[in-house]
């Protein structure tokens, strides 16, 4: 609880902590929040500039921008943060088997790990784009397949640091059982680990998901998503610039929002930075940087 | 050292087996036949069952699983990728040049990207809390969060649309590179930025610096000291960057039409050219083991205590 | 005669406004030892590294700190350099860390030599090596060209005290020097210190939780407890009939443990160096 309160007495995170609150409750209920339907074409408002009705004007088939940014947050933050979830889940439970139990199912986990994690990102979510087809969901599945090795390995290595500790030594003497150690003991201590790891690729897999969209590679016309919206805006780049401006920011501001909360995340979930907070606020340690720059791929 | 070399080099080659093995087998978990692609690529009108028997066999496609990979890793090994399917020529005469255009782009943005991630992070840190480093820092925030290709597209707006300085798309000359190199650069700087800046400021805690100080030493030469220190742990990530930005200026690419591995990509993607994608995956992950292998050989040869202590 | 007096030494950190160090004086004598002896916490580094006016940008401190006459604490930076290693020098706990782990440690025993003396190479070396071989350190030519995670904790510290031979500095601060050694490497370490003393009378300020050491070492004692010096005298008396009811409480432990582990091994002192 006290490091949720300092999280919120920073106003930024706060900050952050709403734009990103408010986005997601946006894209689960976008019908009651979008002015129009996002598909509902009106030819004759091609290009228009922003009104009362449409605040942010139309596109080039007259459609709301505004519904649409907003029935866009479905696949380009909700659909990205279930691939971060299921990513996330498959690491954890790996990760914990691993971490917890070692031995053979350790190094057989580890070496698998070490062979995905060898295709780099980006050239693995096009292989599998590449075999599957375009598609929003097949972005989605690479990234699944691309990420738990990553979490598998980082949460492995956060799991292991905490079966040393003396009082899972002490339960394991004692004879709890290893399903009841694992869920009493480890998963409690090592949740804002994962939470931390978690939050720093979301926004880069925000940002990924929108590239390959913007590249035609992912979710098909007439459905709505950010980077498809700049994909259309793009065709008219150099005569009405000012359509890339919505998605565009839209985009930065989610992203900035999310990052700068993983940064927050981490400082106030890390006591050793807690105490020299003024110092590493919004940096994490060395490691971490480390980790994140590995990550980029 | 030398025996540290051949033990990680031969460590690499399991794992080179086992990536052109996923690569191969990867193609086959497609839920379209190859075949009924080529058929469709060459343009045949009416597709019979007959013709798609036919042509398996032309091709040896009805051969078992395990022995068209070895036929295939066979050709590999003799930088024989096969055909393209759409076009007819060699992979190789489409993938060698396009990966050239890829490595010239991708070598002089990682010289920008190392040299500006380290001057920035060291001033960054040797500023530590002041405006400079504030202001660095939230400049690099900002731009990391920033879509590539939205930074692209407006570039390619102000400095060739509007100013009309630069050419907007192509690799005709020096001045095409300036633009993908400044997109590419700002959208990896700033991790880059992050980890040499926090490498150098835990190296700053260190014993070491409070002894140099202890024993009088000059502040130059204790920042020589931090920044060894701190290089030494950044320079296999930065070894890795190069792998990494080869295969991700994909967005970049397409954006400004470079003629490179990214481009070529997504064009076959788009027209389900396996053969194509399967090198293409392919050569960027021998890239990224190999690159994997030189980084770790370059930080044992960095790293006294890796060097002499086996 | 004071070599070094320490008046009204305040200690807080800036950024939460704690204050560490309420305010100590204190002083060493020329040519003795004054041993600060305390828990961890207890604010003896912070005061260590404040009279090198070494203590990390977010640590302020405020009073007086004079050497041989002169207030340490006005003088420009560039001056207060001058005076660190030369006239002050220091010897840190971990010697594993105190030295720049990617490079041999000749090479900061030559950049202090060379910038306080402008010494060249081979009268670094050699007079490096004569010292070296007086603290029993074994082939000094090649222990100059190891990294510093090939050598020990106890040779580190030896090495450290070799530099402060040649650097022949007027007050010697060391940090905690034995905390992280063996009992033998201790034990050596300890004797070195005593040599390095009756070398060169210089005075020294000697920082250490265990009170066996302390005892051999030191002529003054100051007793720490959370930032405030609760007792202070010579160390017979500090030992024999101390003042303060904390200072009992850490000789009377000491004394416990140090019975017990006699018994133990069969009235064999080994923790009593």
């Amino acid at each position: 609880m006290k490091r949720l309160q300092f999280l919120l007495k920073d106003k930024l995170a706060a900050a952050s902590l709403s734009i990103l609150v408010v986005t997601i409750v946006a894209g689960i209920f976008a019908p009651l929040f979008a002015p129009h339907d996002p598909e509902e074409v009106h030819m004759e408002l091609r290009y228009a500039a922003s009104s009362w009705e449409y605040l942010l004007g139309n596109d080039h088939l007259g459609r709301c921008i505004l519904s649409r940014l907003i029935f866009g947050i479905r696949p380009s933050v909700l659909w990205v943060l279930a691939a971060l979830a299921v990513s996330v889940g498959i690491g954890a439970i790996l990760g914990f088997i691993a971490g917890y139990f070692r031995g053979l199912t350790d190094a057989v986990v580890m070496r698998i790990c070490d062979v995905m994690l060898s295709f780099p990102g980006y050239v693995m979510t096009l292989a599998v784009i590449g075999i599957l087809g375009v598609g929003l969901e097949n972005i989605l599945i690479a990234f699944v397949l691309m990420k738990w090795a990553w979490f598998t390995r980082i949460i492995r290595t956060s799991v292991m640091q905490y079966a040393e500790s003396d009082y899972v030594k002490f339960s394991k003497v004692l004879g709890v059982s290893d399903i009841k150690i694992i869920t009493k003991h480890m998963v409690p201590v090592s949740l804002p680990d994962i939470a931390v790891i978690a939050s720093s690729s979301f926004g880069s897999m925000i940002l990924q998901l929108s590239g390959f969209s913007f590249l035609g590679l992912g979710i098909q016309a007439p459905n709505a998503e950010w980077g498809m919206m700049l994909n259309e805006a793009r065709e008219v780049m150099f005569s009405k610039p000012e359509f890339m401006l919505a998605p565009g920011l839209t985009i930065i501001v989610v992203v900035s929002a999310i990052n700068f909360l993983s940064d927050a995340l981490q400082v106030a979930l890390d006591p050793k930075l807690l105490a020299s907070k003024y110092k590493l606020q919004g940096q994490g340690p060395a490691s971490t940087a480390r980790l994140q720059g590995k990550e980029v791929a | 050292m030398v025996s540290y070399i051949i033990k990680r080099s031969l460590l690499s080659i399991p794992l080179l087996v086992i990536i052109s093995f996923l690569t191969f087998g990867l193609n086959n978990l497609s839920p379209l036949d190859p075949v009924e692609v080529i058929l469709h690529a060459q343009g045949v009108p009416t597709i019979t069952d007959e013709l798609i028997v036919e042509t398996k066999a032309a091709l040896g496609m009805d051969r078992p699983f395990l022995i068209r990979y070895l036929n295939w890793f066979v050709s590999c090994l003799q930088l024989d990728f096969g055909n393209s399917y759409v076009t007819g020529k060699t992979v190789w005469s489409l993938l060698a040049p396009a990966f050239l255009n890829t490595l010239k782009l991708t070598l002089i943005s990682a010289a920008a990207i190392i040299a500006l991630s380290i001057g920035l992070g060291v001033i960054s840190a040797l500023r530590e809390g002041k405006m400079t480093d504030k202001s660095i820092r939230g400049v690099s925030f900002f731009l990391t969060s920033m879509p590539p290709y939205w930074l692209a597209a407006l570039m390619v707006w102000y400095f060739s649309v509007q100013l009309d300085l630069l050419p907007t798309s192509g690799m005709d000359s020096y001045e095409s590179y300036i633009l993908p190199v400044i997109v590419i650069t700002i959208s990896y700087t700033g991790i880059y930025f992050r980890m040499v800046r926090s490498s150098m400021l835990s190296n700053m805690n260190e014993d070491y610096v409070l002894y140099g100080r202890a024993s009088g030493l000059p502040e130059k030469k204790i920042t020589m000291h931090i920044l060894r220190n701190s290089l030494q742990v950044a320079i296999s990530v930065f070894c890795m960057a190069i792998p990494i930005i080869l295969g991700s200026t994909v967005v970049v690419e397409n954006i400004f039409a470079w003629p490179g591995l990214g481009t070529l990509s997504v064009k076959s993607i788009l027209s389900r050219d396996f053969p194509i994608i399967q090198a293409y995956v392919l050569v960027l992950a021998m890239a990224f083991v190999l690159f994997n292998t030189v980084s770790d050989i370059i930080n044992a040869a960095m790293n006294p205590k890796l060097r002499k202590g086996h | 005669m004071a070599i070094l007096e320490v008046a009204n030494l305040k200690i807080w950190d800036s950024q939460t406004g704690k204050v560490i160090v309420p305010g100590s004086s204190f002083h060493v004598k020329q040519g003795s030892c004054l041993a600060i002896v305390g828990e961890s916490g207890s604010g003896k580094s912070l005061t260590c590294r404040a009279i090198m006016r070494l203590n990390k940008t977010g640590i302020r401190q405020s009073g007086d700190i004079l050497f041989n006459g002169v207030n340490l604490t006005e003088l420009p930076e560039k001056d207060m350099r001058k005076r660190r290693g030369k006239q002050l020098c220091m010897i840190l706990q971990n010697g594993m860390r105190a030295f720049d782990p990617s490079c041999v440690v000749g090479v900061h025993l030559r950049e202090t030599l060379a910038c306080h003396f402008g010494w060249g190479r081979e009268e670094i070396t050699a007079k490096m090596k004569r010292a070296m071989e007086s603290v029993m350190l074994k082939d000094p030519i090649a222990v100059m060209n190891m990294y510093p995670h090939q050598l020990s904790g106890g040779m580190l510290q030896r090495i450290m005290i070799a530099l402060t031979l040649v650097l022949e500095p007027a007050i010697v601060i060391a940090d905690e020097p034995t905390t992280a050694l063996d009992t033998i490497s201790q034990f050596e370490v300890v004797e070195q210190f005593i040599q390095l003393r009756e070398k060169m009378g210089c005075s020294m300020i000697f920082i250490s939780h265990d009170l066996g050491i302390v005892r051999k070492i030191a002529d003054d004692v100051l007793v720490m407890k959370d930032g405030e010096i609760v007792d202070r005298g010579t160390s017979q008396i500090i030992f024999s009939e101390a003042a303060h009811e904390y200072t009992r409480y850490l000789v009377s432990s000491k004394q416990a443990l140090n019975d017990h582990f006699k018994r133990l091994m069969g009235g064999v002192s080994l923790v009593e160096r």
